[in-house]
């Protein structure tokens, strides 16, 4: 007991001593911590819940997911992650995962969409199925490429959609996503901002980045919820969850970050 | 109903690594609620784990342990195949115990 509490002690003193913590390299700090964490991640323990999730029969009609298609065919997760924002014949819509998903809950199962947006964010005293849901789904993509459909009239809309909120400046503060996002080494306090001007930075953050336990919320957020959030740190209006603009920005990342190995769920601060 | 284990247990020469990620709230009786009311303390207690029936480990935890609890540790003299059972109890006196099988290395 008493050594392995100073060997954890001499690899704290290590780390510090290897990773100066100062703003220029935080990226590598920040590398070696998730690193760290990602050979544990409790992202893991609400993909698992998902799985159980999508198995089991729930909601008033009593159905489990088995019969959702995620694009593949009814049931088909395995690669579905990779190929969206998609179309969808029956929705007649460009769906992300979790528009999708929320168009089964509520098909498949009889929930009701107000509910399942109400608790579309998990908190510490009550957990978000559409969290579980996405990180399982999101892992059964694992090792594949991201390689989003342009195919469709539709998708090819909602891409350029996306292109055009991206680099559209609007709100109090007059920011749009490509102020902080298409430049090297911009930084928000002490968090690098990816450059989705490159391909390699891109690939990172659409297929090991979400969805991704976040340390700081103590919770796995999805897609949705970084756009969210990074809409509320512009000053936007509220973007709603699974909207159009959400997924046709989601199409937009996607698109652009075909090729990037997946690896998910991730971690984040 | 507490959330399964996820527990993973590979061989690596006579040694089993053994990683296991509890789900738990893991509350310190100091955060407070929407409301503004102190969460009651919620946490896990002890955790004991067998190699084959046998302890090779038990430990007493308090609230200074994280949420969503990490505890990795390397049993030795293990073989591929071998049973390893995890069991916490909290303070509320849930308890929860997971099994795995040992993993030959990949």
């Amino acid at each position: 007991m008493t050594r392995s509490v100073y060997a954890g002690l001499t690899a704290a003193a290590l780390f510090c001593a290897a990773v100066p913590l100062s703003a220029q390299n935080s990226a590598d700090a920040l590398a070696i911590g998730r690193q760290m964490l990602a050979e544990d991640n409790p992202g893991e323990l609400w993909a698992q819940r998902g799985e159980r999730l999508f198995a089991e029969k729930r909601g008033p009609k009593g159905a489990s997911l088995e019969r959702c298609d995620l694009g593949l065919g009814p049931g088909k997760v395995a690669g579905a992650f990779a190929q969206l924002p998609r179309y969808f014949a029956d929705t007649d819509k460009v769906q992300d995962l979790e528009s999708r998903l929320m168009t089964c809950m509520v098909e498949l199962q009889g929930f009701k969409r107000e509910d399942i947006i109400r608790n579309r964010f998990g908190t510490p005293d009550r957990d978000s199925d559409m969290e579980a849901l996405v990180s399982y789904v999101g892992s059964k993509s694992n090792r594949m490429q991201m390689d989003m459909p342009l195919a469709h009239a539709k998708e090819r809309e909602f891409y350029k959609s996306g292109e055009y909120l991206f680099f559209r400046r609007s709100g109090p503060l007059d920011f749009s996503c490509a102020t902080c996002h298409t430049e090297d080494g911009k930084r928000v306090r002490l968090q690098d901002l990816p450059n989705m001007m490159d391909p390699k930075q891109m690939q990172m953050v659409v297929s090991t980045g979400w969805p991704a336990y976040r340390g700081t919320q103590a919770s796995v957020r999805t897609m949705q919820h970084r756009l969210y959030d990074c809409n509320w740190q512009m000053r936007q209006a509220d973007l709603g969850f699974a909207s159009d603009t959400s997924v046709a920005l989601t199409s937009y990342l996607n698109g652009r970050a075909k090729g990037g190995v997946i690896q998910l769920p991730g971690v984040r601060r | 109903m507490s959330e399964p284990m996820r527990l993973r247990a590979t061989l690596q020469g006579d040694v089993a690594d053994v990683r296991i990620l509890m789900r738990h709230p893991m509350e310190t009786g100091t955060r407070k609620d929407a409301k503004g009311e102190i969460v009651p303390v919620h946490f896990i207690q002890s955790v004991t784990v067998n190699h084959n029936g046998k302890t090779v480990l038990e430990a007493q935890w308090s609230q200074a342990i994280s949420r969503d609890p990490f505890l990795g540790l390397r049993v030795k003299g293990a073989k591929a195949g071998d049973k390893i059972s995890v069991t916490w109890t909290d303070n509320k006196g849930d308890k929860r115990t997971d099994e795995t099988t040992v993993a030959a290395p990949s």
